[in-house]
């Protein structure tokens, strides 16, 4: 096992979340008398998001982001490592024990269609948290909070009474988010919620969560796989492959130089909307392993243009290069390309 | 690229579903030609109507009355004959469709037989057209696995579409829809649901096919930075109707229809100097209802740019340019004002 520093933040303050070498492995397979496999979906991944710190996770299918989303607000049981949410770790408090903390870290889904019930009117799917966490509130008290929090999201009160199919897709991540602040937490993660709208309804629902953060000042993990969303909203950025951080840094430093040959042939694969810049763009070869059997050594050397043999022979250590900029490769003679930059412009 | 010979010619059109709620017009008065060797890209947010109007030339939307056709849809097949698929009969649709005119899914998990092994799904397809025996199709499914750049094909022949990856599904696809060398290739999303560094991987496969075999392709998609990887000429779907038409470089270096211009601007750059924490210049509410259209321009609701008059008839199609349609009763003014 790798010992590590955990990447902090540059501030020195307490960090709100502290994650340390988090694990979170499944069981697959296996029967009476055939031993299991291990998953290893996350493996001693360590970082921070101060007070009101946006850090954005990226990584594609499979890479273990929302598994980790979903583990540091303990929906799962970890395997392993500490999460530290404000000092207290949550990996030894049980069911009764984090329902205090609940109030103060929320999750916002991907599916706006999937996490409404539909059943159930706004008033009753925003209220919800309210109704079961301040109990000592009257209807009139519970509706001018959900007023309240539905103007924060740009709905109006007049909406209350209709059921999630009456709005549009847009609408309906409006809702999610509502139902995710009515509590006022400090800590939200969001997995991948714009990913399911359209571009234009997108854009507005980014604003509205950098609106978010501005005026309540709310810590997020924002897991998604499009680079772009992830620039435009977030402080830091770590970039996650098959399991493990390979990458992280603020915002800025990693689009301006990344570090990590993955990170490059991630910004290199986004196709940029203008027909005029034609890129020599990374086209990795295969898939990525199987996190049944990863490769010995660093797990992306498989795909990578850089790979040297020694990189078959340990896991790379996550090293900072630069103040707040960690990466998990071991070649630090690479000049690597950044994004929107690569390649001449055609006259066309 | 645009210099082949025209292969297909969609004139007027109009897709009606009938529902509970009265008919509704999913597609409307859709016009364009598509060369050989081109590559047209069909843009557009959900409910715009570019699926449905590339389901409607394969023939693919269900039967009437629940779904009207109207219009025509020439097509020149290898033999040179022009007929308008509409009205072939299921037989006559059949001899076309996955022969000259073949079309990939989203999702190729779900296009996928997950009970047959993908050796006898693209085998299939040739037999169906071809006189050949079982043995040669086989033969023939190899060549195309190798050529969709999967590795050991004829070990692969044998596998079942859940042994592999969601980007090696896609690649069995793209293999079953040019085993017969088609003149159109119709793709619908082909990327959408695969990662970036895969979708690379499928777009450079596209490429090189289409100059290997000078198909001419429509492809249908969301994502603005796949048009301008991809396309020759561009063709913006709005609440049905084309609303925006041209080259690929004109419509997104100089968009002229504020639609267009909105959903250029609402996507966030990667580059390091426009990143930041700006609000995103999105478009303000959300596509109309298409059971209740607005009567005049169905933008107007949510045009900054509106004036009354745009309220009050639909605009027309108007030849801006060259090659260059828009649909914007505004559109001089706004381009003179450099809007």
């Amino acid at each position: 096992m790798s010992v590590e520093m955990a990447p902090a933040a540059t501030a020195p303050e307490i960090p709100l979340v502290e994650v340390r070498e988090l694990r979170q492995w499944f069981p697959v397979g296996g029967g009476l008398l055939r031993k299991h496999d291990m998953l290893r979906a996350v493996d001693d991944v360590s970082f921070t998001i101060a007070k009101g710190e946006v850090l954005g996770l990226v990584g594609e299918s499979g890479s273990g982001k929302s598994t980790l989303g979903r583990a540091i607000l303990r929906m799962t049981q970890p395997t392993g490592g500490q999460i530290l949410f404000d000092g207290r770790d949550l990996t030894k408090l049980g069911r009764r024990a984090l329902r205090p903390l609940r109030p103060r870290m929320q999750f916002i889904f991907q599916d706006p269609f999937a996490s409404l019930n539909p059943r159930m009117t706004v008033r009753q799917i925003v209220g919800a948290p309210l109704v079961i966490q301040r109990p000592e509130l009257n209807a009139a008290a519970r509706d001018a909070r959900i007023a309240e929090v539905l103007g924060t999201v740009g709905l109006s009160m007049q909406y209350a009474g209709r059921y999630p199919h009456e709005f549009s897709g847009g609408q309906r991540q409006r809702i999610g988010i509502a139902r995710a602040l009515i509590l006022e937490p400090g800590f939200l993660v969001a997995d991948e919620p714009v990913s399911a709208l359209d571009v234009s309804i997108q854009a507005q629902i980014v604003n509205l969560l950098i609106e978010v953060r501005r005026k309540l000042g709310v810590a997020m993990l924002f897991i998604s796989h499009d680079l772009a969303v992830v620039g435009h909203l977030c402080d830091r950025v770590a970039v996650m492959y098959l399991g493990r951080i390979v990458e992280i840094a603020p915002t800025r430093a990693l689009f301006r130089q990344p570090r990590h040959p993955y990170t490059e042939a991630l910004f290199s694969a986004v196709p940029v909307p203008d027909p005029t810049i034609r890129r020599d763009r990374i086209i990795l070869r295969g898939d990525v392993p199987s996190p049944l059997k990863p490769p010995s050594g660093c797990a992306f050397r498989g795909r990578c243009r850089y790979a040297l043999p020694e990189c078959a022979a340990a896991i790379p250590l996550l090293r900072q290069v630069e103040g707040g900029h960690w990466k998990r490769c071991i070649r630090d003679d690479l000049v690597l390309g950044r994004p929107g930059k690569r390649g001449a412009v055609e006259e066309m | 690229m645009s210099t082949g010979d025209i292969v297909l010619e969609v004139e007027n059109l109009s897709v009606t579903f009938a529902t509970e709620s009265g008919p509704l017009q999913a597609v409307r008065d859709v016009s364009f030609t598509l060369r050989a060797g081109e590559t047209l890209a069909l843009v557009g947010e959900s409910g715009s109507g570019k699926s449905v109007t590339s389901l409607a030339i394969m023939r693919l939307t269900p039967p009437a009355p629940l779904v009207t056709l109207a219009g025509s849809v020439l097509f020149t097949g290898a033999d040179g004959e022009r007929r308008d698929l509409l009205a072939l009969d299921l037989d006559g649709m059949r001899a076309v469709r996955g022969n000259e005119i073949s079309m990939i899914f989203q999702e190729p998990m779900t296009s996928l037989n997950p009970v047959h092994r993908i050796g006898d799904q693209i085998a299939e397809a040739i037999t169906f057209h071809e006189r050949v025996s079982n043995r040669v199709a086989l033969a023939r499914a190899a060549e195309l696995l190798d050529k969709v750049g999967i590795p050991d094909a004829r070990r692969r022949l044998s596998a079942y579409p859940h042994h592999l990856s969601g980007g090696m599904r896609q690649r069995v696809m793209i293999a079953m829809a040019l085993a017969c060398n088609p003149r159109v290739l119709i793709a619908d999303e082909p990327t959408t649901a695969l990662d970036v560094t895969v979708q690379a991987q499928i777009l450079e496969l596209m490429k090189e096919l289409q100059q290997a075999t000078g198909m001419a392709v429509i492809f249908v998609t969301h994502n603005l930075g796949v048009v301008a990887e991809v396309a020759d000429r561009v063709m913006v779907m709005y609440a049905g109707a084309i609303v925006e038409k041209g080259g690929v470089v004109p419509v997104m270096t100089r968009p002229l229809m504020p639609y267009t211009q909105g959903l250029l601007h609402s996507v966030p750059r990667l580059d390091p100097e426009s990143l930041g924490r700006d609000t995103l210049e999105a478009i303000p509410g959300s596509v109309p209802d298409p059971l209740s259209l607005p009567p005049g321009c169905s933008f107007a609701p949510r045009c900054r740019h509106v004036r009354p008059a745009c309220e009050a008839a639909v605009p027309a199609l108007e030849a801006a340019d060259d090659g260059h349609d828009v649909r914007c009763r505004r559109w001089r003014k706004l381009a003179e004002a450099g809007a």
